[in-house]
């Protein structure tokens, strides 16, 4: 653009100097707008305020009796909840973390006061398939948690991976208790 | 907006000399372009009804909002009156924090309403209270139940009803207000209410709002007229939620580009000084 | 053409593909020097703009199909679901809506150009017809994409525009139910509808570069409707002619986005605001305004047959205006009775404009008589005896020289001798 007017202009040296000026302007104003218009085209495949709206839900836990799981969807996601036993829970804070291919306590994975609750997204930090287990007829491994059918990664009854290619323990998604018999999820 | 009028009526940015005739061209295309107004604004696009007084609207003007105090007013009329029978599909009840609405206030709101939740164990559809991300809940399941219900007149979904009548709001407004005794010339129908503004008068839905009928909690007056004004207004921000922000960024990218009409004009001027014509 | 292009680009990387492929010299050729008539008005900016409003309805639509659903069901809420939570949906369905109208706005004007200037005349007959083709494309463009909303008014407009074909003695019922795939508007019409309201911008886009090519081997008409002479004649179409361009894009922008911003429903109808129904005719059908004094030549007739053929030659018309007119002189400028009658022949479309809007009743059935007559006189009557009889007033001998003769100049327009450009 520049080189073109520069070899076109005939003005006054000062002439050329305003000139180029108000191009300088004009082309940043140009810039401006454009940017301004592409915004709304980007933001528009952002998640629309209907998906921001159902991206957290609520869950009733009365009906969940010790020792049983539900699978939930949450953003289009599979999340177990189960009821844990108290042999359960002591399994899973008795293991020496050491021993964890991804070490965490199983205090840091459910809420203080509410043990016998975890709440896990049920995807498999290996390459995605859904764990069986979370229904007491299914295959559940060595460690009572859950086991993936794809490649043999098997979790413990925190959702801690214990073995298998699985690299990481199964996510704790956010959520809080509303109260002591229901928990809002995201 | 010089600008732009001069680039209809000015000699100085045209660049011909007096034989030059494109200013009856740009006289013609300001004709046509009255002419097409005229099109649109013609009176035969309107229904068969009568027009409305024009009243003040606060959302109207160029710049317009909405008064968000009438708009909670209405949403009160339209919860305790209109929403026993007529639907507002498009809206949830999240949407009512854009009112003003604090999220405990909208959860109260749509917990106390059941609207369905699925289905049970049993597969069947059940009722559940509602949540924010809730939909309006509609008065009818269906089309079919709300005819058995209304003498076979249905009705309409009222989230779009400020855009789909013509007239918009003064239409609403006059609805709301234009029941009177039928005139003696007129006979009127089986269990028909006549009304000045409704096309051809003789309206299904009895008179939906009297004076003192609502209670408002922040002690405003509550006639008829006060009444309905406030659900229009409602009515106007469900049909129209975006208005507000859709103006404030208009007016900024209306300046912006008179601005930069200007650069680019002079940048023109400048870009052609040296061409004789 | 075996052997690499010689590129003249000093840019190491434009150089490179330059010369294996020379989309910059052909930009710079076609774009930058391309010698171009120094003396359009502002009447020229229109085609650009027309290219710049079909590449915003390109943008805004993909956007929005991507939140579209075309089914019979779902169409009317999801357009409402684009509007209420889609982030910047109002937006891109306003712009959308709107941006049908801005464009019928802009190419009207330019083919009103076209018209006035005589650019149709020979040589640029074929690229005159590219855009009669633009235009009919526009046309069904836009008619399919009113369907979408799935609103009263779009059903209806639908159910009345495809039953003209039923006008068609033996093949028209066959044909009718053929485009609907089914026995009325439906799912079927409205999914179909779709499927070319995407694909056939994608045809006006092809058609354009047609067009546009074939602009570039006559060059331009221009205001004196006179052949280009010498290099005196013309400018280079950068700088000139792209800021002059850009001055006209942003008046066009700025009357655009005060309709969308401020009165983004002035031009459509309430009656889509409601839901298609099958079981209830709205009291008044009126098509967009664009269309109207099309619908108007339509119900002039009192014949179904004989108002869809006025209809279709209305446009068709067009595609001959260029054998038509017999005169010799392309610029209304120096046709002093053809100046007077193509304004009458503007009015014509007016009042039918008008009359289209308005209840097949009482005055407006005449007015719509007249306007349809003269209409069609103005093409097959008028434009071919006037050619022959009027006598244009003389021509300049060039562009740069645009006053013959020992008449004063005014301004001092010739007093300084041409510069070389």
């Amino acid at each position: 653009m520049a080189d073109t007017s520069a070899a076109a202009s005939h003005g006054q040296p000062g002439d050329v100097t305003k000139r180029d000026f108000l191009k300088l302007v004009a082309g940043a104003g140009a810039a401006i707008g454009a940017a301004a218009m592409a915004w709304p085209l980007i933001d528009s495949m952002n998640p629309s305020k209907d998906v921001l709206a159902m991206s957290s839900v609520e869950v009733d836990l009365t009906p969940i009796a010790v020792g049983q799981g539900i699978t939930l969807m949450w953003r289009g996601k599979p999340v177990f909840v189960r009821h844990r036993t108290e042999q359960e829970i002591k399994d899973a804070e008795a293991v020496q973390l050491g021993q964890l291919i991804d070490p965490q306590a199983d205090d840091a994975r459910v809420k203080p006061g509410e043990k016998q609750w975890i709440v896990l997204v049920g995807i498999c930090t290996h390459l995605g398939c859904i764990p069986t287990g979370n229904k007491p007829t299914e295959m559940r491994g060595d460690w009572g948690g859950w086991f993936c059918p794809c490649h043999g990664s098997q979790y413990d009854t925190s959702g801690r991976v214990r073995h298998g290619p699985a690299p990481a323990n199964l996510a704790v998604p956010p959520y809080a208790f509303e109260s002591d018999t229901k928990i809002k999820i995201g | 907006m010089r600008t732009l009028r001069s680039i209809f009526t000015g000699r100085s940015i045209f660049t011909g000399r007096s034989i030059f005739t494109g200013r009856s061209v740009f006289t013609g295309a300001a004709l046509l372009a009255g002419a097409a107004l005229l099109v649109s604004a013609s009176p035969a696009r309107a229904q068969e009804g009568v027009e409305p007084p024009s009243r003040e609207w606060s959302f109207q003007s160029i710049f317009g909002t909405y008064d968000l105090a009438a708009v909670q007013r209405g949403f009160q009329v339209y919860s305790e009156v209109c929403s026993n029978c007529h639907s507002m599909n498009q809206m949830y009840y999240r949407n009512l924090s854009e009112i003003g609405l604090t999220q405990e206030q909208i959860k109260a709101v749509a917990a106390a309403v059941q609207v369905p939740a699925g289905l049970n164990d049993q597969g069947e559809p059940v009722q559940g209270p509602g949540t924010p991300a809730s939909r309006f809940r509609a008065p009818f399941a269906n089309e079919t139940a709300a005819r058995a219900a209304n003498a076979g007149a249905l009705p309409p979904d009222l989230s779009l009803i400020v855009n789909a009548r013509q007239y918009g709001p003064n239409y609403i407004f006059g609805l709301l207000t234009g029941y009177a005794d039928a005139p003696a010339d007129i006979k009127m129908q089986e269990g028909m209410n006549y009304n000045k503004y409704f096309p051809g008068h003789q309206i299904a839905m009895p008179q939906p709002l009297n004076e003192g009928q609502i209670t408002y909690a922040d002690g405003t007056a509550n006639n008829l007229d006060q009444e309905a004004r406030d659900v229009t207004t409602f009515l106007a921000w469900v049909a129209n939620p975006e208005m507000v922000e859709r103006k404030k960024i208009g007016a900024r990218i209306a300046l912006f580009l008179i601005l930069m009409t200007g650069i680019t004009y002079a940048v023109k001027r400048k870009v052609w000084a040296d061409v004789h014509h | 053409m075996v052997g690499l292009n010689k590129s003249e680009f000093k840019n190491p990387v434009v150089n490179w593909i330059d010369t294996r492929l020379p989309i910059f010299t052909m930009m710079q050729n076609e774009y930058g020097a391309f010698p171009t008539p120094k003396n359009f008005n502002y009447l020229w900016n229109f085609g650009a703009l027309a290219m710049i409003n079909l590449m915003i309805m390109m943008v805004t639509g993909v956007f929005l199909a991507m939140n579209y659903q075309p089914n019979a069901t779902l169409a009317f809420d999801s357009v409402q679901h684009i509007m209420r939570d889609v982030n910047y949906g109002w937006l891109l369905r306003y712009v959308h809506q709107n941006g049908a109208s801005m464009f019928f706005i802009v190419v009207f004007v330019h083919i009103f150009r076209n018209m006035y200037y005589g650019s149709y005349k020979n040589p640029r007959e074929l690229l005159w017809i590219f855009g009669v083709v633009l235009l009919l494309l526009m046309m069904a463009t836009s008619f399919m994409g009113y369907v979408l909303p799935w609103g009263q008014m779009s059903y209806w407009g639908a159910t009345v525009i495809t039953n003209l074909f039923s006008a068609f003695p033996v093949v028209g019922d066959p044909i009718v139910t053929w485009l609907w795939g089914g026995f009325s508007v439906d799912n079927p019409t409205l999914n179909r509808f779709f499927s070319l309201h995407y694909l056939l911008p994608f045809v006006i886009f092809g058609v354009t570069f047609l067009h546009v090519v074939a602009l570039h081997i006559t060059g331009s008409n221009n205001p004196l409707g006179i052949d280009v002479k010498s290099p005196q004649d013309t400018l280079p179409f950068h700088p000139y002619y792209t800021v002059k361009d850009s001055v006209g894009l942003c008046v066009y922008l700025l009357v655009f986005a005060i309709f969308v911003f401020f009165w983004p429903n002035l031009l459509g109808d309430p009656n889509n605001f409601i839901p298609a129904n099958p079981l209830q005719t709205p009291a008044d059908i009126v098509p967009e305004w664009y269309f109207l004094p099309f619908y108007a030549i339509l119900r002039s007739v009192p014949n179904k047959l004989g108002g869809v053929c006025l209809m279709f030659g209305s446009i068709a018309v067009l595609f001959v205006l260029p054998w038509l007119d017999t005169s010799p002189v392309r610029s209304a400028r120096f046709r002093p009775i053809f100046r007077k009658l193509i304004w009458l022949w503007i009015v014509s479309v007016g009042v039918l404009g008008v009359c289209g809007a308005n209840k097949p009743e009482g005055i407006w059935v005449v007015l719509s008589r007249v306007g349809t007559a003269y209409y069609f006189l103005h093409f097959l009557v008028i434009l071919p005896i006037l050619g022959k009889l009027e006598r244009p007033l003389p021509l300049p001998e060039s562009i740069s020289r645009p006053v013959i003769g020992g008449g004063p100049l005014p301004g001092g327009a010739a007093a300084k001798p041409m510069e070389k450009v």
